[in-house]
Formats: structure tokens, sequence, C-alpha cells
């Protein structure tokens, strides 16, 4: 083996031409000649990728006992955009999953230097971030309240106390800012190097200078990687090769779509000051100004993240190199101007470099790891969105988890690959939607902002005609959908003026689209869920479907079955609405954002029979769903058959006629516990249906509605829905949802012994509804989702979600409630009792709430309709 | 800077259309005892100055922002960049000489011109043309008074005059013979007009008569000389405002006519008029607006050179001159707060009869003329002091210049220009916007020790040249956005420019005068090789 480390890799101040600087190598074996080892002719798994990526995958693997690795890097070791990067690690993060990451990377670079006798440069500073107004210190208020909850030791201070922290900061603008003391610095390259030394100890291979040409698939798996230094054959790829991922994605026979586009990136390094900086000083993020600022030598570093990114490498890599990029000092400008805005004693300080260091962002902020869809055994890790140091470690050792166990110890859906489809890897769309993304780093995260770009790429036929009607949309997986409509005449504030964590300016839209769903019926376009049809030629596709899914599928044509596809350990996978259609085919129904998850779930499941066939048919559908009261009298008119409930039935499925058009399949569910149904119309008659159902329903007060109302009907009603509320961690025992699985149907299916297991010895998180009492709609913050749910005072779990329930006139919040020990901290069996006898805040930004916990939905309270409900109560909904 | 700098920011915060006509009530309560015409720039007794000592302005803005408290909700005026530009644009015009145009290669490559209103309706005039029966292109700008009649006349025939006086004698017959004849005309000017541009079509024959008996004369004259160009144009201009003279004092049968000229004639105009004819380049000048020579130094910085002098009471040989032309007795009135009379800023003009005209002449004109000359308080105002007219000419003063490969621009420009914007500045803009500093080098730092603070003053300095050079096509929109919108700092400010474009039109002229720019480009190619021919 022959590995070659950095024994002091640091910057040096006082060499500009730093990055070019002889690094001292010191040799671990004996050997030093260029290309003593050859590559291995077979390994187990081998990483492309030498920066934190895929030294962090080889180091967790390596420590979990898999030891037949090969870590092949194409230039040397830590030098993309690992040796480039500001190494601030930062816990302060929107997604629960990512501030987990953090978390976890900062406590392993921490001890790494112990561990490893590698200098790391690691330096707990703390960090400092700063609000310029009222909306950014709510925002920074919701992180800490998470990160408080977490153990992350967390504070929001007065502009005062930042002045008492940093000497040189001007507080004059400052509302506030939140101080995070745990966070740190770290020399990103010598963590990356500290981490090979590790996993090189723990026996992986390293070889530089040797690039990957290409992976090579048989049978939908990996079979080996080709390199320009000879093949090696291995069971497992993984793709860490940062900007490059996407093209390395490509260049196989069998693409792996991996959605990431690079960035140009500045920072400024300083001489140090007449008197230097302290190392400790806290790092200062100043997401109003667009700018990070960290201690750097005596002197500083600062960055940011400008307005109008420069994307890069859109046409694959060419001759630039990434140590040629140039400096462009006037597209670094606002940044300087806010730089010296925030510490003006800094103009007298001499500048030494401007730093262009390429990121990659994806296309929804949210780095991309997991499994490819297409190819098993080809993992990704990629696209950190300028936050590679702060995830390297929690990302490492989350995707190691998931090579060897099958699946990590954490909920990574966020951040799964196969939350894309090969609609997101057009490089237009990725130009186009990384330059709004890494703007967005510093924007306002407010509730409900929508990505502008990449828009109208899947549209539902009828786009043209519910845009005519003032409709306003949001994009879930690609496909445009309504949030709701906005009536003639009356006029919304402009985007920028609608983003607001109080109440929004749609609120009475919504609430006279709900209002009409209550009393008369409502159409909402919903044509984006995902449809599969499942059919074989003798019994095959009921025996798997009957092994795959938790419920009872062996039901009379014609029947609908709400059943979640569970994993072994009987959490969702996905939750979906299952119809008979005849004795050897079935219609799935799952959320818009399953469209490769499910499909790569099922694909790798079911039996290679060429009996059974599986197509989705997502595209050759248009869905609308009519909900209301008046819905049965609109479809009455409009078919000439009967609808009574003795005809039809609550979830039941019928192939019917609706005006002219004929093979119509009608569903008597509505995904909200409100009566009515869905039509799924082929698509070329879909505006007729549209037509005809608008023209008939007009005398029943027939309106458009949207998914914001969707949201509220179905909340309100207690209904819970994947991929927000509902997750691979989550079984259908814990979300009161033991009625949608057959224990007992004769058969063994996925998850079974988990559930039943759970039957017998109680659940450790209940999902629970909580109505808020003391909370003013028109002046308080609104809840949105990730908000700490507290019993008696001590913290029991997080919302999912929430909603403004027009009926109820309260907000109602859907969240996970966990027993820990007082004094333990171990987890304990939630009992129903234990849910009802206690008392409940939720915290909003810092300011709790008082709540009302609820196991049941409020339904039976107003209707009769409890039956029904109860057997809706499966409907899986989609935001 | 017209308006007192400290009222500004009192008056952005109040309702700006409540402060408009109430100050524009009271202004004319007070300074009307004249006329409103007496608010313009070149009448005014400094209004501005008088406007802040009558009204104390801090009280009154005070009673104005309370005023804003009854009003239901406070009106925001904020233009967007779009609104400004299309404010900006209006009236911009471009023209490019072809390249080939079948006679000359001009010296010429073209030139750009635009015109900002401050005066409801803008009192500025612009023109342009290229003379078809001799060499030559002829641009000019014209700084109207008292309303805009005698500079709307001025900008639609002074370069007929000019052309005519250009004329050899053989063309002048053929002219005449075809007009003779009723055949059709030689083209003499080839226009190049913004569609904003207007002729007044009810007094081309009037006017074409006019012409028709100066170039009579001429014939008639045949000195036989080749005719100079100075002499042509200062012929020109007196030949103009004689017949405008004229034709108030003869009146027209036709009512409407008969009060368009007498209109002209009480008005005034200032006029610089620019002759380029290959390196030749003469100016000629009447009154206060102004020409510029853009040169570009070996080290590539700009620097400007004053091709025209300022008739009005800053200039010394002025002055001098209008004593010079009156008596002793009269030194001490002549020129009074700066002003002619105490009245008029420039002291060259077209028109203005009212300062040239004996008061008998103006007493008889006046009653005989129509009853709106008659009711109009300015028109029988006599000025004071008034013994020797006349006090005031249109006789130009004309400079030639003979152009360098290094003179790479012409800035023709009313004074509302210049009172904004220093010259230099000017050349400069103009010089790093013809040349497209847009296309900067990228800085480095390299070795050099280079603060912060340095590095960020060089980096402001470079966004403000090229997000502003960014929006403009044409140079004199470009001008016209700095000379507005600049803040302290020299640069272009969009939250002011956004303020200045959107005051009432009852307020703008507090602010800012009319500007009236023409930027002209030379071809420094062409020019060389002339200079090398006349070597």
């Amino acid at each position: 083996m022959f590995l070659r480390l950095l024994s002091d890799l640091q910057w040096r101040a006082a060499n500009l031409k730093w990055r070019r600087m002889t690094c001292s190598w010191r040799s671990t074996s004996s050997t030093a000649e260029p290309y003593p080892v050859s590559l291995p002719a077979q390994a187990q798994v081998v990483i492309c990728g030498g920066g934190i990526m895929g030294t962090s995958v080889a180091y967790h693997l390596s420590k979990m006992g898999w030891k037949d690795i090969v870590l092949l890097e194409q230039g040397r070791l830590a030098a993309g955009t690992t040796r480039f990067c500001a190494g601030i690690v930062s816990t302060a993060r929107h997604v629960s999953i990512e501030l987990k990451m953090a978390d976890y990377s900062n406590k392993l670079y921490q001890q790494l230097e112990q561990e490893t006798g590698v200098k790391t440069g690691y330096m707990k500073t703390g960090s400092i971030s700063l609000a310029q107004t009222q909306d950014r210190l709510i925002s920074l208020k919701r992180i800490a309240s998470s990160l408080n909850v977490m153990g992350i030791p967390c504070e929001i201070i007065t502009p005062k106390q930042v002045a008492q922290l940093h000497p040189l900061i001007n507080i004059h603008d400052l509302v506030g800012a939140m101080y995070v003391p745990e966070d740190a610095l770290v020399s990103s390259a010598n963590v990356s190097l500290a981490l090979a030394t590790a996993a090189s100890r723990n026996g992986v291979q390293i070889h530089e200078k040797t690039s990957v040409s290409h992976v090579s698939v048989q049978k939908g798996r990996v079979t080996a990687v080709e390199t320009d230094r000879g093949q090696i054959q291995c069971q497992y790829f993984v793709n860490c090769a940062g900007q490059w991922a996407y093209e390395l994605g490509h260049s196989g026979e069998e693409p792996v779509n991996i959605p990431l586009h690079a960035c140009e990136h500045f920072y400024l390094l300083t001489h140090p000051l007449k008197e230097p900086l302290a190392s400790n000083l806290p790092t200062i993020v100043d997401p109003d100004g667009r700018i990070y600022i960290r201690n750097w030598q005596g002197g500083i570093l600062s960055g940011g993240f400008e307005k109008n990114p420069k994307p890069l490498f859109t046409e694959g890599r060419n001759q630039l190199e990434i140590h040629n990029l140039q400096e462009d000092w006037d597209h670094f400008e606002p940044l300087l101007s806010a730089l010296l805005r925030r510490m003006p004693d800094l103009e007298a300080l001499q500048i030494m470099q401007l730093v262009n260091c390429p990121e990659s962002f994806t296309p929804d902020m949210r780095c991309i790891m997991g499994e490819s869809p297409t190819v098993r055994g080809y993992f990704v890790l990629a696209g950190m969105n300028s936050a590679g140091i702060s995830y390297g470690g929690g990302a490492g050792k989350y995707l190691a988890e998931w090579m060897v166990n099958g699946y990590p110890s954490e909920n990574v859906w966020p951040l799964d690959l196969k939350r894309f489809g090969a609609l997101q890897s057009s490089r237009t769309f990725l130009r186009h939607r990384v330059m709004e993304v890494m703007p967005l780093m510093c924007d306002l995260k407010v509730p409900r902002w929508d990505f502008q770009t990449g828009r109208q790429l899947r549209t539902s036929p009828l786009y043209d005609r519910l845009d005519a009607q003032g409709a306003r949309w949001m994009e879930k997986h690609g496909f445009e959908r309504v949030k709701y409509f906005v009536p003639p005449g009356k006029d919304l504030l402009d985007l920028d003026q609608s983003k607001t964590f109080y109440k929004p300016d749609w609120f009475d839209i919504v609430g006279s689209e709900v209002k009409c769903c209550k009393e008369a019926v409502c159409v909402i376009d919903m044509s984006s869920f995902t449809k599969f049809e499942i059919s074989s030629t003798g019994d095959e596709a009921l025996e798997s479907l009957q092994y795959l899914f938790s419920n009872d599928l062996d039901v009379p044509v014609g029947h609908v079955v709400h059943t979640g596809m569970l994993n072994e350990k009987g959490g969702y996978e996905n939750d979906c609405s299952i119809a008979r259609l005849s004795k050897r085919s079935f219609f799935m129904i799952s959320p818009t954002d399953q469209q490769v998850h499910c499909w790569a779930w099922l694909k790798n499941r079911l039996p290679d029979d060429s009996n059974l066939t599986m197509e989705d048919v997502t595209w050759k559908y248009t869905a609308l769903n009519l909900i209301g009261p008046r819905a049965v009298d609109v479809l009455s008119e409009l078919s000439y058959a009967p609808i009574t409930p003795e005809h039809f039935p609550s979830l039941f499925c019928k192939e019917m006629s609706v005006g002219y058009a004929n093979g119509i399949r009608v569903m008597s569910i509505t995904h909200t516990g409100e009566p009515g149904f869905m039509l799924y119309i082929p698509i070329e008659y879909a505006l007729h249906v549209y037509n005809e159902v608008m023209n008939m329903g007009q005398k029943y007060g027939i309106r458009n509605a949207g998914y914001y109302a969707l949201r509220s009907l179905r909340i309100e009603k207690f209904f819970a829905f994947w991929g927000q509320d509902l997750d691979a961690f989550t079984t259908p025992m814990e979300c009161g949802r033991e009625f949608q699985v057959k224990l007992e149907k004769g058969m063994q299916f996925v998850g079974q012994e988990a559930l039943l297991e759970q039957k017998q010895n109680g659940v450790y998180k209940r999902f629970t509804m909580f109505i808020l009492e003391d909370h003013d709609t028109d002046m308080d913050l609104w809840p949105w989702w990730g908000e700490p749910i507290f019993r008696n005072g001590r913290y029991v779990g997080k919302t999912t979600s929430s909603a403004y329930s027009y009926t109820l006139e309260r907000h109602v919040c859907l969240g996970f409630v966990q027993h820990f020990d007082e004094k333990t901290g171990e987890e304990l069996v939630v009992t129903t009792d234990f849910i009802n006898q206690g008392e409940y805040e939720i915290d909003i930004a810092g300011q709790r709430f008082q709540a009302k916990a609820k196991l049941y939905p409020f339904s039976s309270l107003f209707t009769h309709r409890r039956r029904k409900d109860e057997e809706e109560l499966s409907g899986y909904q989609r935001e | 800077m017209p308006a007192p700098a400290h009222l500004f920011p009192l008056i952005r915060n109040c309702e700006i259309s409540r402060i408009g006509s109430t100050v524009c009530y009271c202004h004319h309560k007070h300074l009307c005892c004249l006329s409103s015409h007496f608010a313009h720039s070149h009448f005014r007794y400094a209004p501005q100055k008088k406007f802040a000592a009558l009204y104390r302005p801090k009280e009154n803005f005070n009673h104005f922002i309370h005023a804003r408290d009854y009003a239901s909700t406070p009106q925001r005026f904020y233009l967007t960049p779009p609104q400004v530009n299309s404010i900006l644009k209006a009236n911009e015009y471009s023209f490019k000489v072809p390249e080939f145009d079948g006679k000359n290669v001009s010296s010429v490559l073209g030139f750009d011109s635009n015109q900002l209103p401050a005066n409801a309706p803008i009192e500025d005039r612009r023109s342009a043309a290229t003379c078809l029966q001799t060499r030559g292109m002829l641009l000019g700008v014209f700084d109207g008074h008292a309303g805009c009649a005698c500079a709307q006349a001025v900008s639609e025939r002074l370069f007929y005059y000019i052309a005519v006086s250009l004329l050899p004698h053989e063309t002048l017959l053929e002219i005449e013979n075809a007009v003779e004849s009723g055949r059709a005309l030689l083209p003499i000017l080839q226009w190049h007009k913004h569609p904003n541009d207007y002729f007044s079509k009810e007094a081309s024959k009037l006017y074409f008569n006019s012409l028709r008996t100066y170039w009579q004369e001429l014939i008639d004259l045949n000195s036989g000389e080749t005719t100079d160009v100075k002499e042509a144009l200062i012929n020109a201009f007196k030949r103009l405002d004689n017949d405008i003279s004229l034709e108030a004092q003869v009146g027209d049968p036709n009512s409407f006519l008969n009060y368009l000229v007498l209109r002209v004639a009480f008005s005034g105009a200032t006029a610089c008029v620019a002759h380029v004819d290959g390196v030749d380049l003469h100016i000629a000048n009447t009154g206060d607006s102004r020409a510029m020579l853009g040169v570009q130094e070996e080290d590539g910085s700009w620097s400007a050179v004053n091709l025209s002098y300022d008739h009005n009471a800053q200039n010394e040989h002025e002055v001098e001159r209008v004593k010079m032309e009156h008596p002793k007795s009269e030194e001490k009135s002549l020129v009074k707060q700066d002003r002619l009379l105490g009245l008029l800023m420039p002291f060259r003009a077209f028109g203005d009869v009212k300062f040239k005209w004996s008061i008998e002449l103006q007493k008889r004109v006046v009653e005989s003329g129509p009853d709106q000359l008659n009711d109009n308080e300015y028109t029988k105002f006599i000025p004071p002091n008034y013994h020797t007219p006349p006090y005031l000419t249109a006789e130009p003063e004309v400079i030639h210049h003979k152009l360098r490969p290094q003179d790479k621009f012409l800035v023709l420009a009313t004074d509302g220009l210049w009172e904004t914007m220093h010259r230099q500045d000017v050349a400069r803009i103009v010089g790093e916007y013809l040349t497209g500093v847009h296309h900067q080098q990228p800085i480095a730092v390299g070795g050099y020790k280079v603060t912060l603070g340095q590095m960020h003053g060089l980096l402001t300095e470079r966004r403000a040249r090229i997000s502003s050079v960014f929006e403009d096509q044409n140079a004199a929109t470009h001008l016209i956005r700095h000379a507005v919108g600049n803040n302290e700092f020299g640069t272009v400010d969009h939250e002011r420019l956004s303020k200045m474009l959107s005051l009432p039109e009852e307020l703008a002229r507090m602010y800012r005068d009319d500007i009236t720019i023409i930027v002209v480009q030379f071809n420094s190619h062409v020019i060389g090789a002339c200079q090398n021919e006349e070597l």
C-alpha cells in the first residue's frame, strides 16, 4: 500500500503562492516511487473521490468493519473543493437531518486529531448568525429552538452581546443574533487527510492520480470500475466526485442521474491585522449581508453567496482547471461592501487574495445521498451546497450505514437521491436552478416558498384553463400544482411581500375554498400523483403485492385499499391507495415524489417474471378530485348512473362515462375525509370532463380549489401524509393505522414481524394532533413544521406539519410524541394515557403556545360521518 | 443644483402632489406679478432663493408633514428602473452616418441626442440635419424662455438660413428659378428628427417666403467670393432674428399666424449650433448653451475643451460688450443680479423683442395685436431702465476648430446640463461610454499592496459606471441619467433618479431645468486621413 500523507499542510499566510506550495509528503510505507502499487483486480467497494466525502465514507465503512475498500482520487487527496473550502463547521441548519449531520461532524472532527495524529486545525470558536431584520431573527429563533432540543448549546443574543463577543462588528443595524458556542473551524483539507489516514490504517487502499472513466453494470448491478490504470471488479461503487459527480454518473452505459451543478464561489483572504485576530474569535454569518467572516491567520477569511451566481462547467469538464479559475473582483464587490459595512475597521486591512472555489449545488438545496434507483450497488454522496465540511462526517456515516445495514440510522429521505428523477438532470434546468439556489443560501426561508426557476416542466392538460382562472402554482417533482385560486378582481401582494412568518395574504381565499368543499363542491386537479398499473397473467400480481403491502389486497374487484408499503422494520416506504381493477390487475396511486423511489423499490422486489408487468401510467391520467357534499349530484347528472351509497359505497372504484367520455376511473375517495370522488381521466378527455364538470357543477356552486385547501382539510381530519408526517421510520402502529394492516392475512408480508413485535411491546412514538389554544391567528407567528413539542415542560418531539383549520378556527399541528425517561433520557413506550395526561406546548420560534393533544380526529364531533372517516383515515396526502 | 439641498429630504417625505400644488399656488401669487413665465430660468429673479426666503421652508414643510397625517393613504412615489428608463428614453434619438453616402467619407460617425423636460411643455428644442447642396452637417440645441415659441421657430428655420448662406451663387439661382417656375425644389437639408420634433405646418408658407426673400437678396448681392462659413453663420443668425422681428411688426392677416409670430418675437431662445465639414468644426453660439469637445489624451484619459463662451453675466467680456454698447449712465442698471436689466439671464438671444424694440414700437405692436397679447401682463411690461434699445442681439460668437484625431466627440447642451455637471465630468462620462469602458479589464491584486477600503472604492466606481452604461444605448441618455441621478459620489443613484423624475410638473422646474443634449461622435480615422492630406 502506498499512501503519501501531508504532515504539515497549513495555509501559510506569508506565502502568496500558497496554493502551489510544495507540501512535504511523508510516506507511511517503505516505497517512494511514483506509481509503485498497481490497482487491485477486485475490491468490495470502490470509492471515487478523495475529498471530504470520499474519505469520510471510507473512514466510516472501515470503522464499521468493511475492509476491502479502494479509494481512487484523480489528483491528490483533498485537492478539489475540499482544498479550498472555508473550513467552517456550523450546526445552524434548517432541516433536522442536516442539523444532525453537522452535529455529528463537529463531534467527529473534535477528536480526530487525537485519534489519527494528523493536525486538523480544529478550533472551537463558536459562530454568531446576525439578524438585520425581525423576520431574520424569527428565522434564527426557529433554528435556535431546534438546536436547543437537540442538546446543542445555542442562544439568541442582543446586538450589544454581539459586540462583546466580537470586537470588530458594527452592530448599529442589527436587531439580534444567534450564538452557537460549539461551532468550530477546521482546515478542511487536513480533516480529509486525517480521515484518509485513519481509513488507511483500517485497511482502505488509497490511490491518487487515478481517474475513473466509467462504471460497468450488468443486470442492473455494479460489476466493475474502469480507470485509467485498469479495471477493478467490485460490488459497490461510491460516487463522491463532487462537482464531477454528474458527469461521472452519465459516463457509463447505464446513466445515473445526479442532479448537481457547480457555481463559482469567492472568498477573500487578508493579511493579519496590526493586532492579529485571536484564533478563537467567533465566526460571523451575516445572511442579510450574504456573507460569512472567520478569523484566519490573524486576518480574516470572508466569502458569501451573491445574488447573481456564476454557474460553471455546464458543458461538462473542459480545459478550465479548478486551480486556474480567475478571481473576479467586480463580481465580489457587493460582498466586499457588505463586509466593510459589517466591519468598517477592516478598510485598512491589506488584501492577500480572492479565492475562487467552485461549489456544487443541487436543485433543492439539500445534498444528494443514497443508492441509484437504476443501478444497484451504485451509491452517491455529493452536492453539498457549500456545506461539505459541516456535513462531511455525518453524511459519510449515514452512507456507510446505508451500505452496510441496508438503511441509515436516521430518516434521510430529504437527502435521498431517489427524490429526483431524470427530469431534474437537464443541464439547462440545473444551470437555471442553481442560479436560484445559491442566493437562497442566504435568503430568508419563509413557510411555503417555491422555487421560481425550472418551472412549468410537467403540467396537467388543464394548466392553461386553471391558470386563466387565477391559479397560483407551486411545484412538486417538476409538476405544477395549484396552491389556490385568486378570485377575479382580487390582487395579492407580489411575491416578495407575501413572504411572511405570520398570517399569509391568501388566508381568506383558501378559507372560502375550504368552505366550498364543506358546503358545496370543489374540483382540485391532482394529476401529479404517481400512478402505476401492476398486472399479471396469473395470480403473480396479487401474490407479490400481498407480500409487499401491509393491508389485505385480496378484496373484491372494484374495491380500493389504503395500504402502506413497509420496509422490514415496519416503516413506511410508501403510503398508497390500490384499486383492484380486475382479478389480476391493480391500479396504484402514490404521492407525487414517489415516482422514482416506489418504482425502484418495487422493481427490486417484484419477482423477475415475464408474466408480471408493472407500468408507470402517471402521464396517462389526469386526476380530478371532486370534494364536497354536492359532488355526488354533479357526478350522477353527468353519468346518468346511480351514485347512491348503495351503488357506490365508500372506497369503491368503477369505470364509467362522464359526459361523452368513456372509461373514466371514478373512486369514492378524496384524501381529505370529506365526501367526494377522485376521477382518473385518460388525458385526451381531461379538458372535456373538466368542462362538463364545471358546467354541470354551476348550479351546485362548484369552484376550483387548490392544495392549500386540501391540506387544511386533511390536517384538521388528522390525515398523515407520506414524506412529511410519515417516513421509513414510522410504522402504522405509531400513527394509529393498525386498521390498515392485516397482520393475519394468511401470508407473510414485509414488516410483519416488526409490527407484531410493536403490537406486543407498544410503540416508542405516537403521531398526535395538537390544537393550538392561545394562538392568535392574526397576530402570532404561524406554525410551519419542525416545531418542538413540550409535554409538561419537557421536550417530547417535533411537529411534522401544520395548517389552519377553518372549521375549528384554530391552528392544528401534527407531530410525534416520544417518551424520554426523565433521568436517563432512555426512550420509553408511549401509551395512550401518556399522551392524554399531559399539558402540551408548541414552541414557535422560541414562543410557546398551549396545545391540546388528540389521538383521534375531531370529525365525530361535527358530523355523523365518523365511520366513513375512519375508513378514509388511511388516505395519504401530498402537499 | 437648482434647489436648496436641504429641502429635498423634507419634500420626499411629504405627499408630493400636495406640496406641489400649494407651492405652485403661492408661487403664482407672489411671483406672477408680471407673468408666470417669469418663473423660467432665464427670467427668474433667482426664484429658488426667493422661494426659500418667502416661504420659510421649515415651518412650511412641518405644516405639510402634519397635513399628511390627515391623508388616508400616504402615497409612495417610487419609479421602478424600467419606468425610469422609459422616461429617460422617451425622447432619445440616434443617427448613424451611412458609411458610404456616395459623396464623401464623413468625419462624423453619427450622433445621439435626447432631451428631458422640466417645464411642461418643454421649452428646449434641438435640430440636426445634413446639408445636401453643400458639404457638412448641422446640429443645434435651442433653449427657449418665456415659452417655447421662439425656440420652436428657430429650430425649424435657422438651419435653412445657414444652408442658404452657405450655398454658392449658382445653386441659389437654380433654386430661385425652380420656385419661380413651380418646378420641384432641390432639397437643401436632410433632417434627422425624433418623432416628437415637429415643424409647424401653418407657418411654413410664411417662413418660406421670408427665407426666399433672404436668398433673393443674396443673389442680388452676389459678391462672387467663396462663402466663408463663419460669416455665413453670423449672417444667418442675424437675418433670422431680423425676420422674426419683422414678421411680428408686419403681422399676418391670418389671426392664428398673427398671434404665432408675435409669440415667437416676444419669447426668446438661445442657440448653439455646430457645423461640421471634414476637419472644420464651427460653433456658432448665442446665449448660454454650450459646446464642448471631448478629447482623449495619450494616456487614455478624457479632457474637455470649451468651444463656446457663455453669454451671461459670468462672462466678463460679455458684460464689457454690453456696457460698451450703452451710455455710461446706464452702467449700473444694465446688469443687475447677474441678469440683463435685472431680468434676462442670457446676454444674447433670438426673439425677446422686449429687449430689442423701442418702447414706442413695443406699445404699438401690443396695442394693435390680438387680445391675447393685450391681456398678457408680460408683453405689456417694459423692462426697467429701458433707455437705449436694443439691449440684446442674436449675433453669434463663432469659434472655428480644426478637428484632430484625439477629438473624439462634441457635446452640445443647454444650460440644464451644465448647471448640474462640470464639463470635465461630462467628457469623462461620455468618453468612457463611447469607448465602452464596460469591457473593463478585470482587476487583479497580484503582488500589490491593496487594502480592502481601496479595493472597495475602486469597485464601487467601476460598478457605477458599468451599471449605468449597460442600460443606455444612447450617449445623451447616459449623460442625462448622470446629470439627474448623480449622488455626491458622482455615481448614479437610482433612488435619487427616481425621485427627480417623479416630481410633479409644477415642482420639477424647481429642481432642474430642461435638458437637451446632442453628442456627436467623430471618426478619428477620417480626421486623421484628412489631416495627412492637408499636410
